[in-house]
């Protein structure tokens, strides 16, 4: 069977499971449409968070990040999963005690405001749809390069498939799916790391694997060793300030613990005990590829070099005239991505052969061997908007990962399956908080309060249903700059929900006026700190230097100033209006204990 | 919801909020201490292949992140029980 015909009977099998478990499990009521009846088992909600959490980014980018960021990397690993740590100890215990469907319903009681239920409605859309926008674009991009179908045809199947189980199943339907969506994605991205470790350094773990011997030197001593000597950063270092790689891991981390689609999934479990230990669970699973992550991530980049530069095995001179590959005889993985411009080899001195180095050093002593050896510039990139640019793609790593090592065709069959189940499980979640947010928070609690639960349930329907033709149509034309702000999300997240919530829990005073204008001033601040330093890509603007950053923080890494200030604001605010009523401050003593928490529905 | 019987809840947040801290400070410590503060001084020190900084920053930290979410969830239970506030 060639490539093709596998790949589409393993992507084709996967979507016969998904859409299997979205009929079995229909949704009949709200409460199993929002929060899937309140009786999800916390291992298997644990498995579902997992596969909401980790997109199409975790899946397809990550590790190619950390393969040219080196230790600056770390920021996405630790950021990424220290956050459910916050989840677990702050937020998902006392908000499923409290005992509702969303997470602008917990900010509206709390803080006993209509208003600043919808500014937390508004910031949970932005955040959610800015997501879902590069989830749908993913599935579409993983379509269009395995089974050489156009972007569209890849994402009106992909959008098909996310209507037909989250509109009918709501989150009872989502849940189920991506405990299917984790198994296949896991295996997909583990498989071909196990392999990979074995033929670099012998060990069936990669974990381990990225710390073994290769040859009679230690893997990461041998990468280290490779791209300095080809002028690049020492792998086990990387070139990020202290202060930012600080600022971007908690703004990460928090960020994470206030997501909205990642919060709700703990409203799922039956009891206070479980959210904990959902947790854990949650972070078990996710810690699988995050672990491996960064061993794919350093093979990945070492395999790369060794390919187009004989001499990093041999240790031989790499700049040696016959060190390099002769551009005719390249591999095919890289004939056949070069069509999709993820890698694009140009020779710039004419000598028929691959040069891949970092032409930008300013080592003095480099760039004269260099010289000697007549290398006219780097001549491995990818191409974007028709030009070479002197940067591989990220994502090739991962895509290409098992041609690159020489795996069979059915494990590249399976990365293809697990991509689209990254994105589509991560979409569906996104899409699930959407719609509650419209149908429960705006309609029934603020503009249609006389709704029936029949006509609630429709509403909810029609909201994802909306949600999903609008996420296809920013996937299929994304505003240009969706795949820079991924990531600011998660700014958003940490300045204006996180500090919000946790307040709502720690503190019985604060109160509606603290609250509005801290989660206010976070999304504000940080929002616009953002556009200004992005305005070249956001605006079309003159770029802004990096010297001119605040303390020298990157906007990725913003947000924590941004959780700062909610934090001082919100408390100043407290002190000069009036104070919150007592009720308030017996609902927030009753979430504090977990006894009393709502008997689930079973099912 | 009505209140447990008596429930001193005043010793009872106290003491969730005495573990919040410790937890919380193991959780800084591994990330922000030993994978970035402090990362420059352990990488002189290897476990196996890994400079100890390194490791502590791709691995070690989500290693001990799992670990501290269930010994968390433990003592929680534990202390939901001495203050008889824990779920049938």
């Amino acid at each position: 069977m060639d490539l093709k015909t596998l790949t589409f009977v393993v992507v084709g099998l996967s979507f016969a499971l998904y859409i299997g478990i979205a009929i079995w499990a229909r949704a009949g009521t709200t409460k199993e449409f929002y929060i899937a009846g309140g009786g999800v088992h916390p291992i298997i909600n644990g498995m579902a968070t997992g596969a909401d959490w980790m997109s199409a980014a975790s899946f397809i980018s990550m590790a190619g990040l950390i393969a040219f960021l080196g230790y600056g990397g770390s920021v996405y690993l630790m950021g990424w999963t220290g956050g459910y740590v916050l989840l677990a100890v702050l937020l998902a215990p006392y908000l499923r005690k409290f005992g509702k469907f969303t997470v602008p319903e917990f900010i509206g009681d709390r803080y006993y405001s209509q208003t600043a239920r919808i500014v937390a409605v508004i910031c949970l859309i932005f955040i959610s749809f800015t997501y879902v926008a590069g989830q749908m674009r993913g599935v579409g991009i993983v379509f269009s390069r395995f089974l050489e179908v156009d972007i569209t045809t890849g994402l009106i199947i992909g959008m098909g498939l996310v209507f037909f189980y989250a509109v009918l199943g709501g989150m009872k339907g989502i849940t189920y799916t991506q405990v299917a969506q984790y198994c296949v994605l896991i295996f997909a991205y583990t498989i071909p790391a196990v392999f990979i470790s074995l033929q670099i350094s012998g060990n069936v773990f990669p974990q381990l694997g990225l710390g073994g011997h290769m040859g009679d030197m230690y893997f990461l001593d041998k990468l280290n060793k490779t791209v300095t000597d080809l002028g690049f950063a020492a792998y086990t270092t990387g070139n990020k300030t202290m202060i930012d790689v600080f600022c971007i891991t908690l703004a990460l981390m928090a960020g994470t613990a206030g997501l909205p689609h990642v919060i709700v999934r703990f409203f799922t479990v039956p009891k206070v005990h479980d959210a904990r230990l959902s947790a854990g669970w949650a972070l078990v699973f996710i810690a699988i590829l995050y672990t491996t992550a960064p061993a794919v991530g350093a093979m990945a980049r070492y395999n790369l070099h060794a390919t187009v530069n004989t001499a990093v095995a041999s240790s031989g001179d790499m700049f040696a005239p016959d060190a390099s590959i002769v551009g005719e005889s390249r591999p095919d993985w890289m004939k056949r991505w070069e069509k999709t411009g993820l890698i694009k080899w140009e020779d710039k001195n004419g000598d028929g052969r691959i040069q891949y180095y970092n032409d930008k050093s300013k080592d003095p002593a480099f760039l004269a061997k260099v010289e000697a050896a007549g290398w006219k510039g780097n001549e491995l990139g990818s191409e974007a908007k028709g030009k070479f640019t002197g940067k591989v793609d990220n994502d090739i790593m991962v895509l290409a990962n098992p041609e690159i090592a020489g795996l069979p065709n059915w494990v590249i069959a399976l990365i293809a399956a697990g991509g689209i189940a990254a994105a589509l499980s991560t979409a569906a979640g996104l899409l699930l908080v959407i719609s509650s947010a419209i149908s429960h928070d705006l309609m029934k609690g603020v503009f249609a309060k006389d709704i029936s639960e029949k006509g609630e349930l429709m509403a909810g329907r029609v909201a994802a249903a909306v949600a999903v033709l609008v996420a296809g149509y920013l996937g299929y034309n994304p505003p240009g700059f969706v795949a820079q702000v991924v990531a600011f999300a998660f700014g958003l997240a940490c300045a204006s929900l996180f500090p919000t919530i946790v307040m709502g829990i720690f503190s019985k005073s604060m109160n509606r006026g603290g609250a509005i204008a801290g989660m206010l001033t976070g999304l504000v601040f940080t929002l616009a700190y953002i556009v200004y330093f992005k305005r070249d890509v956001l605006l079309g603007m003159p770029k802004v230097p990096d010297t001119e950053w605040l303390f020298g923080i990157s906007p990725e890494g913003i947000g924590v100033v941004g959780m700062i200030l909610n934090f001082a604001v919100s408390f100043v605010v407290m002190k000069l209006t009036p104070a919150c009523p007592d009720h308030i401050q017996h609902l927030v003593e009753s979430i504090r204990y977990p006894r009393g928490a709502g008997t689930a529905q079973a099912h | 919801m009505s209140k447990p019987q008596d429930f001193d809840a005043k010793a009872y947040w106290s003491a969730t909020l005495r573990l919040l801290v410790i937890t919380l400070v193991i959780w800084f410590v591994v990330s922000f201490g030993a994978g970035i503060l402090f990362r420059d001084a352990l990488d002189g020190i290897h476990l196996g292949g890994y400079p100890l900084g390194f490791w502590f920053a791709q691995q070690g930290s989500i290693f001990v992140f799992v670990g501290l979410i269930f010994w968390y969830a433990r003592r929680m239970d534990k202390i939901d029980r001495e203050h008889d506030v824990h779920e049938e």
